[in-house]
């Protein structure tokens, strides 16, 4: 096959010569390598794969996007990590961990002969080096456009007294043990520390090459050499090069890996922006696999051969309400008959891909605190009508926005799912003013000012922890649906706060289950929606990569052949 | 000639300066913004408000653009917010720059190598069946949106042809020295790899020549009719030249200034088509980034981008106004 398609190729190359370029003459001598660059087998080759953007460099610190954290995974590894295809909690380069009784101090046991790519030793000085980096970020370093996981998880640092950090300090007790002090118990620890932003980096590599000179010049933020060229962890890829001007990334293996070395010689990451050119791409061979088919084309690639390995779901698609601008939807009857208004059951089946469940609560099964006795309400147009009438809100008109130029893995055709949710609200009685708008050309934008009254939106969680998802929405009043109009608002974001501060696991799930009910059966902020499950795409040959609800695919399992 | 050009080259500053300013305010006037492209769905009030104030974006738009100006004076034009995050906007333009012109060169070399001798049969054979269909061809090749045709040409031909359907050239160990990979892996004697480049050339190339290549036939077609209707070509079949001489001497050299015209215009014109192009066939191009930028809201490279492609743009049609003089002598002599 690759010797007819190159010999194929040769023939036409030789032929296009004709329009005047002589230099496709060369054609006809020169043997091309295409189709040749791999090894057959279990051991060996190289596993092309279709990234759908450029990484913002090697450093995960500093990563926040999907892309940066897919490469880096490869090279780098966490104290913890996640068991391959769940959101569970496994050791990584700790072998165990222990909590104090007060949720504030933990003890790591850490993994022995375990070197960094550049051969320095992995030990708890290493790590209390990294974490002091993450602490002692400084200038630039401390913007949410750098730093962004940390704000998140940690909040502030070691010169932030206005903002307090999670983070207390870490002590080395001996070469394979380190204590990390917090300064208030949280449900995301130890998970949190399975983020690629939280890999483990080699201390002589952060200090050589300037890892922490993150400058701001004007509006402009460059980074070091390290994070650019020099990325240095544990993992079983190492770092080979990123041929900017091809949008090639390279890492190759690591032939010193402390645990089973990678089969492959090589994961060559090629930038392809377009969805359907990275589809193309692989029908024609030139990659091995990509991530987010669109789901509308798994039937087509399967039926053609290839691997649809669909993940499970782990994110959440809600209608949002934003109570700011229209006081009715500050009444929960109102937002109650959205909720029965819409036809979720049907919207499932008729637009979401297969394995897609409607949303019971604001999360999925896999997170700590789900509550599985809650079941959604019944589709009830009529409900919705009456429940409008109660409140007085028969006439209701609402500003909807939907996104353009956008798939996310929970919202896969935006247009057609606001098709099908405004149709079921309008049955209902309710008058809607539509408005689309471009996801990064003003959607964004406009839902975070609190410009719409509805508005789909969702979220892909990082963790299988409770705070990472309801949290993340209802966590704060001045959120996205303003909850803070309502006067449960604050009582809500008390609550959240209480429950992740709970150190004891089972009385902290059933605080999360509690609080999971509450959310939809008494304050109803938003409307959840649905869980869909995104998925990847491979040829049949490559074999061994898992896919995880988290997007934590390792390709140091991955064959080829 | 030397005072034209030097004339010409003032007023392409004060063109840039103009373009700089309308750019910026219409960046910024445009909905959405690098804060929300960047946060996605993280963002919070507080998330914003720092990003917003990093990013300089909290002050009036006319202290961004003097701010702008000052460091550009400097030759630091920003650094990328989404096509390639941290790298700075003139060293992705560099980058990037050789791939387009590699992409647009070979696509008029097709236009021009096809066009032109298209062209002079059409008009040869005026009304005959030859003419009929290039000239139908050639509404076609217009009417056909880029993308779609790419999108075809890929399906259709990379399985007929086995090309490659997407990038610059294969992920081989290649020398870098120009940046333009064909060349490079000439002047290095590493004639895979720019055998590997030309392949990866060839679709993008028939794509987007398909529209200067329709304009040059139809262009040149037109030229040539009106040529051949002269007095002077009758003269010169009337003393027995032969056809050829006819043809070399008298039609083409006649019909070729607008042609040139056309197809200095073409150049220029090809970088809307680029932006479609490169997308499609994710070539590590100036229009690629263009589309990237925009979807992301990446200032700082789309000032630079299009500020870029307009000095060059100005710089090629300066050069064909050049090249009329050495064309046709009467414009040497005014």
């Amino acid at each position: 096959m690759a010797h007819s398609r190159t010999a194929r190729r040769r023939r036409w190359t030789a032929a296009i010569g004709l329009t005047g370029v002589a230099a496709l003459a060369l054609s006809a001598c020169v043997q091309s390598n295409r189709g040749e660059e791999s090894g057959s087998g279990k051991v060996g080759g190289t596993l092309t794969f279709g990234a759908a953007g450029a990484p913002k460099g090697f450093d995960p610190f500093y990563a926040t996007d999907g892309e940066t954290f897919r490469v880096s995974r490869q090279m780098y590894e966490g104290l913890v990590g996640f068991k391959p295809g769940t959101a569970e909690v496994e050791a990584a380069l700790a072998t165990k961990w222990e909590p104090s009784t007060d949720g504030r101090t933990w003890t790591f046991t850490l993994k022995e002969n375990v070197k960094f790519h550049d051969g320095t030793p992995f030990n708890a000085e290493a790590v209390c080096f990294n974490f002091n980096r993450w602490f002692n970020q400084k200038g630039a370093g401390q913007s949410e456009a750098v730093s962004q996981y940390w704000l998140d998880n940690f909040g502030g640092f070691a010169d932030t007294p206005d903002k307090p950090s999670l983070f207390k300090s870490c002590a080395a007790k001996d070469p394979k043990t380190a204590v990390v002090e917090l300064t208030k118990a949280t449900s995301q620890f130890p998970s949190v520390l399975g983020f690629p932003s939280f890999s483990m980096s080699s201390p002589e590599a952060l200090k050589k090459y300037e890892a922490d000179n993150v400058v701001q010049v004007g509006e402009s933020i460059t980074y070091p050499p390290y994070a650019n060229e020099h990325p240095t962890g544990t993992g079983p890829f190492k770092f080979s090069k990123f041929d900017k001007a091809n949008n090639v990334v390279e890492i190759v293996r690591n032939e010193d890996y402390h645990g089973t070395k990678a089969k492959l010689d090589k994961v060559v990451f090629r930038i392809i922006p377009d969805e359907t050119a990275r589809k193309q791409a692989l029908k024609a061979g030139d990659i091995d696999g990509y991530d987010l088919p669109n789901a509308a084309d798994w039937a087509g690639l399967k039926s053609d051969g290839f691997d649809v390995k669909v993940r499970p779901a782990f994110n959440v698609l809600y209608l949002g309400i934003n109570q700011l601008n229209n006081p009715k939807l500050q009444d929960l009857r109102v937002r109650q008959a959205l909720m029965y208004a819409i036809n979720r059951e049907q919207l499932v089946k008729s637009q979401l891909p297969e394995g897609a469940t409607v949303a019971s609560q604001f999360m999925p099964p896999l997170v700590d605190g789900y509550d599985d006795k809650l079941t959604p309400v019944k589709f009830d147009t009529e409900r919705a009508k009456s429940l409008l009438a109660e409140a007085g809100a028969s006439d209701l008109t609402l500003k909807f926005y939907w996104p353009t130029e956008v798939t996310r893995p929970y919202m896969p055709s935006p247009k057609d799912l606001y098709g099908a949710i405004a149709g079921d609200l309008e049955k209902a009685g309710i008058k809607l003013e539509p408005t689309s708008k471009p996801w990064n050309g003003g959607y964004l934008t406009d839902v975070d000012q609190g410009v719409p009254d509805l508005f789909m939106l969702g979220w892909t969680g990082d963790n299988g922890t409770p705070q990472n998802w309801i949290g993340t929405f209802f966590g704060r009043t001045d959120n996205r649906f303003n909850t803070g109009k309502s006067p449960w608002g604050k009582e809500l974001a008390d609550k959240l706060a209480a429950a992740n501060a709970e150190p004891d696991e089972v009385k902290r799930s059933a605080l999360y289950k509690e609080l999971n009910k509450k959310i939809v059966e008494e304050y109803l902020p938003a409307v959840p929606i649905s869980h869909s499950p995104p998925a990847l795409v491979f040829k049949k040959e490559i074999q061994g990569v898992t896919p995880s609800p988290l997007t934590d695919e390792r390709f140091g399992s991955a064959t080829k052949g | 000639m030397l005072r034209y050009t030097i004339r010409r080259l003032i007023q392409l500053v004060g063109v840039v300066l103009v373009l700089s300013l309308l750019l910026f305010a219409w960046l910024r006037a445009l909905p959405g913004g690098p804060v929300s492209a960047l946060l996605g769905e993280r963002s919070t009030p507080e998330s914003r408000e720092a990003l917003t104030k990093l990013l300089g974006l909290d002050q009036p738009i006319i202290v961004q653009y003097f701010k702008f100006l000052g460091r550009a004076a400097s030759g630091d034009f920003g650094t990328s917010l989404g096509v390639q995050q941290g790298d700075s906007a003139m060293e992705i333009f560099l980058q990037r720059f050789p791939a387009t012109i590699e992409l647009s060169a070979l696509a008029i070399v097709i236009a021009i190598a096809l066009g032109i001798p298209l062209g002079y049969l059409a008009a040869k054979r005026r009304g005959g069946w030859f003419d009929n269909v290039s000239v139908a061809g050639s509404l076609i090749g217009v009417a056909v949106p880029v993308f779609f045709l790419a999108y075809v040409l890929k399906d259709v031909l990379s399985s007929v042809l086995g090309l490659p359907t997407e990038g610059r050239q294969d992920a081989i160990n290649a020398t870098r020295v120009t940046g333009f990979f064909v060349f490079d892996g000439v002047i290095t004697g590493e004639w895979d790899a720019a055998l590997n480049a030309l392949e990866h050339l060839i679709l993008p190339a028939i794509a987007l020549s398909t529209i200067p290549f329709a304009v040059v036939f139809r262009i040149t077609r037109a030229a040539v009719l009106d040529v051949l209707d002269e007095d002077f070509v009758r003269t010169a079949e009337s003393k027995g030249l032969t056809a050829p001489v006819i043809r070399r001497r008298h039609v083409l050299r006649n019909a070729m200034l607008p042609v040139v015209t056309t197809i200095g215009l073409q150049t220029g014109a090809l970088l809307a088509g680029a932006v479609l192009t490169e997308k499609v066939f994710s070539f590590a191009g100036v229009g690629q980034a263009l589309a990237i930028g925009f979807e992301r809201r990446d200032y700082p490279v789309l000032l630079v981008l299009i500020i870029m492609a307009t000095v060059v743009y100005v710089v090629v049609n300066l050069l064909v106004d050049l090249s009329y003089a050495l064309i046709d002598p009467r414009i040497r002599t005014r």
